[in-house]
């Protein structure tokens, strides 16, 4: 066998004392895609980051055409002809194409002056080499995602790459641009390039790759090529034999005879969400299954009348309600706990208690001013009930954990004490204690009788927390689960693939 | 659905063709806005004299500073930051110019003084900005204060008269022939600008750091060092700009540029540079400044007064801005 263009031996780092890698092998063929496979926190990032200079691993080589290399920084991986193709972030959206491609290797004048002229003709040649329509002279901001990807490859291939890292390349891209996408990494290959891709789309993986690595708790568990190994396997191998005990799921009793706090008809918004009908009881918690992109917050943007609504109706307790903004939304007795709590939860210079109180200022007023004793107290009791570790209600919020703010932004919601609760992955960059505090917090919630959405990326989490389970492929619900029909995660990661 | 297949035909035309590349005119605002400008006051002020090449050299001369300032701003404005400490900087490099020709060290030595005072201030701007990392509208709001207290403070808010006529004459009061020196003085800055903005690698990281900063990180670019070197360059502007004052009146003062950096930044984001970064033009800027004082210009000899003149300037400002380029937000 031909000797491969990188490989990686017995890579181990770990971050304070936990071990993210645990000497993990991996190599590269020359024009070969090799899918990187693995759950959240399995060390495929970080094991690219090594990679890429990033971080520096504890142990271990790193080879590049059979010769030992030390990649301490961006610039030693671009002298190794790696290069991490990110979604948009290293792209000047405001230059053109040529001008992006050349960024500070632009051919000058014997003065020192620019030479736009040779960039633009030399990033004609290196586009139409790749069979890419697109005019160097086009500035970033005016094209489509889909071409920010393949300015950025070819931005790449001008460095003389030969390696490239693909983290989820599809998840910004249409069904259409995913295409153009893969038949574009196929002249890559055709070329001799190698590319390592990173994706949760077993289907894409299926498709496109020449073989999978999977990494499980920082080990490596399988190299395979993706003939010889059938996506029953694969799931299995990313899922791993045990399933955490904080995960544990318990039947919950309500009914589903009376009128549903929140029943969402024929719903449709723009491209991602299409045609979207369920109910949800006093008591229940539904959760939303699906891919990155298949539409699921785009789906709760759209009820809480965040993003506007092509068709469909809300009601809440029976009653149809007109929700236009978020301002009607909460009105109606909806509540949304976003996705990016850093972003649209909380305000982070503010205390705990000003963050807690926001939603119901105006029922905390005594004459014209603030009850801030009546304030005070309901922070306290809020802290208590949460079990949130901060030193007093009145400390800025920034100083605390994620999982400690995330609980602050339920807080923030249980204070005004709304009907249906939508939840956006809620434990998203949570460690695992105040995961399960979480789960048990929304469960106690729904024993109370409020509905409750929950939108999770994890399939563990899903599992403990639903009481039903809806799937969402491209826009559509595709399955809809009762949670004691699912017997195992992998039954429901075959439902979210759509085999 | 037919709706739905005249998505899928969009879907296919953006990934089988590039984008349509179409002419937005809102790019352009400023060149037309100046046009109409122009001919509304050519037709109206005819009589009174406004298309007369003594009346344009006028315009010229009187916009010659805001300009120069102008094009130094068009830099740090494209990195995304801004100056407000330019018009302070006018008045302390004209005094110190002024006295340094007062104390006897000649036309060089009052030149190299009023710019090295510029130059020091945007420096230490420069520094706050990148080194200690505080916002730019912070730094400079406070050297505008700063500055300002220093000008009133080194005379103790008395003028310097300037009797080095050969220094009036070249920054400031001379003509060559028919052309003012300071019209020359505001081409040459405009072509070093232009130059650098367009053809030099330095022009291309300071929009690259204005179009998105950690990309530009990510390609090599030293942003921190482009950001010096831009506050160091509305310094360097403002200092020049004061000894064009203080030849001009034959004096320093420390009255010199109130209100500058405000003419300064309109004159820059009418030309079409982005408020937030990225895009940049040197000859918008410069249109940009000359309309400013074609407007003004014709509201003098319209009979305005300076109540009225703020107000009409003010509107056109908003209008023009307003129709112009959709800024687009990082």
């Amino acid at each position: 066998m031909e000797q491969p263009i990188l490989s990686m031996e017995n890579i181990s780092k770990s971050f304070n004392g936990i071990t993210v890698l645990d000497s993990v092998n991996f190599s590269l063929n020359k024009g070969e895609v090799h899918a990187l496979m693995g759950g959240n926190g399995a060390g495929k990032s970080t094991l690219m980051k090594t990679l890429t200079g990033v971080y520096e691993a504890d142990s271990g080589e790193i080879h590049i055409d059979g010769k030992k290399v030390s990649i301490k920084n961006m610039q030693d991986a671009r002298d190794n002809y790696i290069s991490m193709i990110f979604q948009e972030f290293s792209l000047i959206p405001t230059l053109t194409v040529a001008e992006n491609i050349f960024l500070t290797r632009e051919s000058r004048s014997s003065l020192g002056f620019l030479n736009d002229k040779e960039g633009v003709e030399k990033t004609k040649g290196l586009l139409q080499e790749l069979e890419v329509d697109i005019d160097p002279n086009d500035v970033v901001e005016s094209l489509g995602v889909g071409y920010w990807q393949m300015t950025e490859i070819a931005k790449a291939l001008s460095q003389e790459a030969k390696i490239l890292i693909m983290d989820e390349p599809s998840s910004s891209l249409t069904k259409k641009e995913t295409e153009v996408l893969f038949s574009f990494i196929d002249k890559l290959k055709r070329r001799g390039i190698s590319i390592i891709y990173i994706s949760h789309r077993m289907d894409e993986i299926f498709k496109i790759c020449d073989r999978v690595t999977i990494l499980r708790d920082g080990k490596n568990v399988v190299t395979e090529k993706i003939k010889d190994i059938g996506l029953d396997t694969v799931i299995q191998h990313i899922v791993g034999a045990e399933m955490d005990k904080a995960f544990e799921w318990k039947e919950r009793s309500y009914s589903m005879d009376s009128t549903p706090v929140l029943e969402v008809k024929n719903l449709s918004s723009g491209t991602k969400v299409n045609d979207i009908s369920f109910k949800i009881f006093p008591g229940e918690i539904l959760g939303v299954a699906g891919l990155m992109g298949s539409g699921r917050s785009e789906m709760a943007r759209s009820i809480f009348g965040i993003d506007s609504r092509d068709s469909g109706k809300v009601l809440v307790n029976g009653e149809e309600r007109t929700i236009k903004n978020p301002i009607d939304a909460v009105k109606s007795g909806l509540a949304l706990i976003p996705e990016d709590r850093r972003m649209q939860g909380l305000i982070l210079e503010h205390s705990v208690k000003d963050n807690m109180i926001l939603p119901i200022l105006s029922k905390l007023k005594k004459g014209l001013f603030l009850d801030e004793s009546k304030a005070d107290e309901l922070a306290d009791q809020l802290v208590k009930k949460l079990n949130i570790k901060t030193d007093n209600i009145f400390k800025t919020t920034s100083l605390l954990s994620g999982g400690n703010q995330q609980k602050i932004v339920l807080a923030k919601w249980l204070a005004s004490d709304p009907d249906v609760l939508i939840l956006d992955e809620p434990t998203i960059g949570v460690d695992i204690g105040a995961k399960t505090e979480i789960i048990d917090i929304v469960r106690e919630l729904a024993d109370n009788g409020k509905a409750i959405l929950v939108i999770s990326s994890e399939l563990p989490e899903l599992l403990a927390i639903s009481d039903r389970v809806i799937v969402m492929h491209e826009g559509e619900m595709v399955k809809e689960l009762k949670r004691k029909e699912i017997n195992t995660e992998e039954e429901l990661q075959h439902a979210i693939q759509g085999y | 659905m037919p709706s739905k297949d005249i998505e899928m035909n969009n879907h296919s035309n953006v990934t089988a063709k590039k984008p349509g590349k179409t002419f937005d005119w809102r790019n352009y605002i400023v060149y037309f806005a100046f046009a109409g400008v122009l001919i509304y006051f050519s037709l109206t002020l005819f009589d009174e004299g406004f298309l007369t090449s003594n009346n344009m050299l006028n315009i010229a001369r009187q916009s010659a500073m805001i300009t120069i300032m102008a094009v130094a701003m068009t830099f740090v404005i494209s990195t995304g930051e801004i100056d407000l400490s330019v018009g302070s900087i006018t008045a302390l490099s004209a005094l110190t110019a002024a006295l340094a020709l007062q104390a006897g060290m000649g036309l060089i030595g009052g030149l190299v003084v009023g710019l090295g005072t510029g130059l020091a201030v945007g420096l230490i701007n420069g520094l706050l900005i990148t080194k200690a990392a505080i916002p730019s509208f912070l730094v400079t709001l406070g050297m505008m204060g700063i500055v300002k207290g220093l000008a009133m403070w080194i005379t103790n808010t008395a003028p310097v008269p300037i009797v080095d006529s050969t220094f009036n004459f070249m920054f400031g009061s001379g003509d060559l022939g028919p052309i003012p020196i300071l019209l020359i003085w505001t081409i040459i800055a405009a072509i070093i600008g232009h130059v650098l903005l367009r053809k030099t690698a330095f022009g291309r990281q300071t929009l690259a750091t204005g179009g998105n900063e950690s990309a530009a990180k990510f390609s090599g670019i030293k942003t921190g060092k482009i950001k010096l070197l831009v506050f160091t360059g509305t310094g360097l502007a403002a200092g020049f700009a004061g000894i064009l004052y203080a030849g001009r009146m034959h004096a320093g003062r420390f009255t010199f540029g109130e209100g500058d950096e405000l003419s300064v930044i309109a004159a820059v984001i009418l030309g079409g540079t982005a408020l937030s970064g990225g895009v940049g033009t040197v000859i918008g800027t410069v249109i940009g400044s000359l309309m400013m004082g074609v407007i003004n210009n014709g509201l003098i000899i319209m009979g305005l007064d300076v109540s009225q003149q703020q107000i009409v300037r003010g509107l056109i400002i908003i209008l023009a801005v307003a129709f112009g380029r959709k800024t687009i937000k990082k």
